[in-house]
């Protein structure tokens, strides 16, 4: 189950390391890649936050639970 | 001066006395018995459910100050005013962990600060002093900087002198006083929708008004490439690289770590809460990723700044300019509303966190070790009038700029209380001396830096920005780092060899009140303690 929380680490990758899309092509509807590619990260970063919140959850404790 | 803008200041005004009844209301909202105690002056209660948190904490964390700066940056230097945006999408990920385990423990031990678990974790009281102090001295210039927002805003209507900002500022205060955390929590719901009326309408009208993103850009790239400097562009410049990643990591810790945030994130019901609303929050990134974008319409807009009170162009103008050039009138002032209502919610929730740290850890402390639940509530409750007081107090005595580098200088000091709270949350393996010493060492060397730091552009031969040259470390290179996480670096170093020395040579240490199990604690579990309650383990100590 803590497996699951290593999904976290992907949003990081995915946009801090510039380099990768430091460019202006390819567009989408006149906006440079540099900034579509990046806002693309918030919906990507929300799903994988979802899925590990999903296969996380805690179940309902009862009182024996420890 | 302008002439005023009567349609938009109307709109602004009506909305604005409508939210400060609502912060006087909030009192009596999911009413307590009674509000002297910090759990309930200060957190709320403790019980704010999945949606409040969401408001409050979007309307703690994305300040107007963020709404009006990014774009200002964007407009004035291009991409590396779009760090918010990886930083805003870091932020959630990197602290979903720690958030729920300081949840858990601060519910367990009826901790209210930051600087509590500190000390109930390392048992330090000079530890817990320090990231208290830290606190304090990094928010004050952030609420400062609230009103540099509001003060944007008016000065784009047309309204001048500073009177409007003290009536502001003294009915927040007001309600505030009254009303504690409630107040932010409920005006946080009109902010938040304003806002995200206002940006929707923004970035689609504004962009059809302009032709769309193809021109935006264009006249983006048109403007930088004219500009003499090397550092502004539509894109990162090669050596600019490492500085972008490193501030969005560096702001991103640095967010977790304000006192302000922590408090809103206390105030949620549960474990559960905080954890879907870590999954929740990015919408606001999205908001601010679109308002960023608002910078390069301004630039096509053709938008100029405003004269600043030092003679320069003030960009913090642009957002509200464009927005008064765009809109029509009335829309302009809920536009201006916004901006001025989510300059409330946070500089309140700032208040309320400083006020709780003051009477927590110092006054509690140091001063009345037997203080009560009534006393530490009433403590902080005059406490946060002194801190709004003296906010105020900085803008009208000293230029803007200064307050916006105070700012620069807070983000990097709050990020050295780093190690004592992020790893504190995962292991009691360091020596509360050892933090204490990489906590200086990294406050001192990170001033140094900063100091040290000077900007051609604007003629400052120090504190000139927060990126710091690698060659002046003696790399040859050109890339800049965030100066923040320089200092943590060196900080992170030197608590380390100095846990290993002290617990080679077995320096003494106090208990750890906290177990493994605390850190893990749901609402309703039988062992949380009911609250509200008083912290335990700080009673035994005190003898």
């Amino acid at each position: 189950m803590r497996t699951w929380y290593f999904l976290l680490i992907i949003p990081l990758i995915g946009v801090l390391i510039p380099t990768f899309y430091n460019k202006l092509d390819p567009e989408l509807a006149g906006i440079p890649f540099f900034y579509w590619y990046q806002m693309l990260w918030i919906p990507l970063s929300v799903a994988i936050t979802v899925l590990v919140y999903i296969k996380t959850r805690e179940p309902k404790r009862g009182p024996d639970d420890a | 001066m302008r002439d005023t803008n009567w349609t938009a200041l109307i709109v602004c005004t009506t909305l604005f006395v409508a939210v400060s009844a609502l912060g006087f209301v909030a009192s009596r909202w999911r009413r307590a018995e009674s509000l002297d105690h910090l759990d309930e002056w200060g957190l709320g209660g403790r019980n704010f459910g999945p949606w409040i948190t969401w408001f409050l904490l979007g309307g703690d964390l994305y300040t107007a100050y963020t709404f009006v700066a990014v774009p200002a940056l964007v407009f004035g230097a291009g991409a590396i005013g779009f760090f918010a945006v990886p930083y805003t999408i870091v932020v959630f990920p990197m602290v979903l962990l720690l958030a729920m385990r300081l949840w858990s423990v601060s519910h367990a031990h009826g901790y209210v600060t930051p600087a509590d678990f500190v000390r109930g974790r390392f048992g330090s009281p000079s530890l817990a002093l320090a990231v208290a102090v830290t606190g304090i001295v990094a928010i004050m210039p952030y609420i400062a900087l609230q009103l540099v927002g509001i003060e944007a805003v008016l000065r784009t209507m047309g309204v001048g002198g500073h009177w409007p900002i003290i009536v502001a500022f003294t009915i927040l205060a007001a309600y505030t006083y009254q009303s504690g955390l409630r107040a932010p929590a409920l005006i946080a719901f009109v902010k938040d929708t304003l806002i995200y009326i206002v940006v929707l309408v923004a970035v689609i009208y504004i962009p059809i008004k302009l032709g769309g993103f193809d021109e935006i850009f264009g006249a983006a790239d048109e403007k930088f490439d004219k500009s003499p400097q090397t550092t502004d562009g539509v894109l990162l410049a090669n050596t600019q690289t490492l500085g972008y990643s490193t501030l969005a990591f560096g702001s991103a810790a640095a967010l977790f770590l304000y006192p302000h945030s922590i408090t809103a994130l206390l105030a949620a019901r549960s474990r559960n809460t905080i954890k879907r609303n870590m999954a929740a929050l990015p919408a606001y990134t999205l908001v601010l990723a679109l308002l960023a974008l608002l910078g390069y319409m301004a630039i096509e807009a053709g938008v100029t700044p405003l004269t600043g009170a030092n003679g320069k162009p003030d960009n913090n103008t642009v957002v509200p300019l464009l927005f008064d050039q765009m809109f029509p009138d009335w829309f302009a002032g809920v536009a201006f509303a916004a901006i001025a209502i989510g300059a409330l919610v946070p500089a309140a929730i700032m208040a309320i966190a400083a006020a709780n740290l003051f009477s927590r850890n110092i006054w509690r402390e140091y001063v009345h070790r037997d203080a009560k639940p009534a006393e530490e509530a009433h403590v902080s409750k005059i406490a946060s009038l002194v801190v709004k007081a003296g906010a105020v107090a900085v803008i009208l005595a000293l230029e803007p700029q200064f307050s916006i580098d105070l700012q620069l200088i807070g983000g990097v000091l709050i990020l050295q209380t780093l190690p004592p709270i992020v790893f504190g949350l995962l292991t009691r393996w360091f020596h509360p001396w050892a933090l204490l010493c990489g906590w200086a060492a990294g406050l001192v060397s990170g001033l140094l830096m900063l100091y040290n730091t000077a900007n051609p552009l604007t003629g400052k031969e120090h504190f000139g920005g927060a990126q710091y040259a690698l060659s002046g470390l003696g790399f040859d290179t050109k890339m800049t780092v965030y100066t923040g996480m320089l200092a943590l670096l060196l900080n992170i170093a030197v608590t380390l060899a100095a846990s290993l020395v002290l617990r080679k040579a077995g320096a003494p240490r106090e208990a750890d009140a906290t177990r493994e199990h605390d850190y893990h604690v749901e609402a309703g579990d039988p062992d949380a303690k009911p609250l509200p309650g008083t912290p335990d383990e700080l009673a035994p100590a005190r003898r």
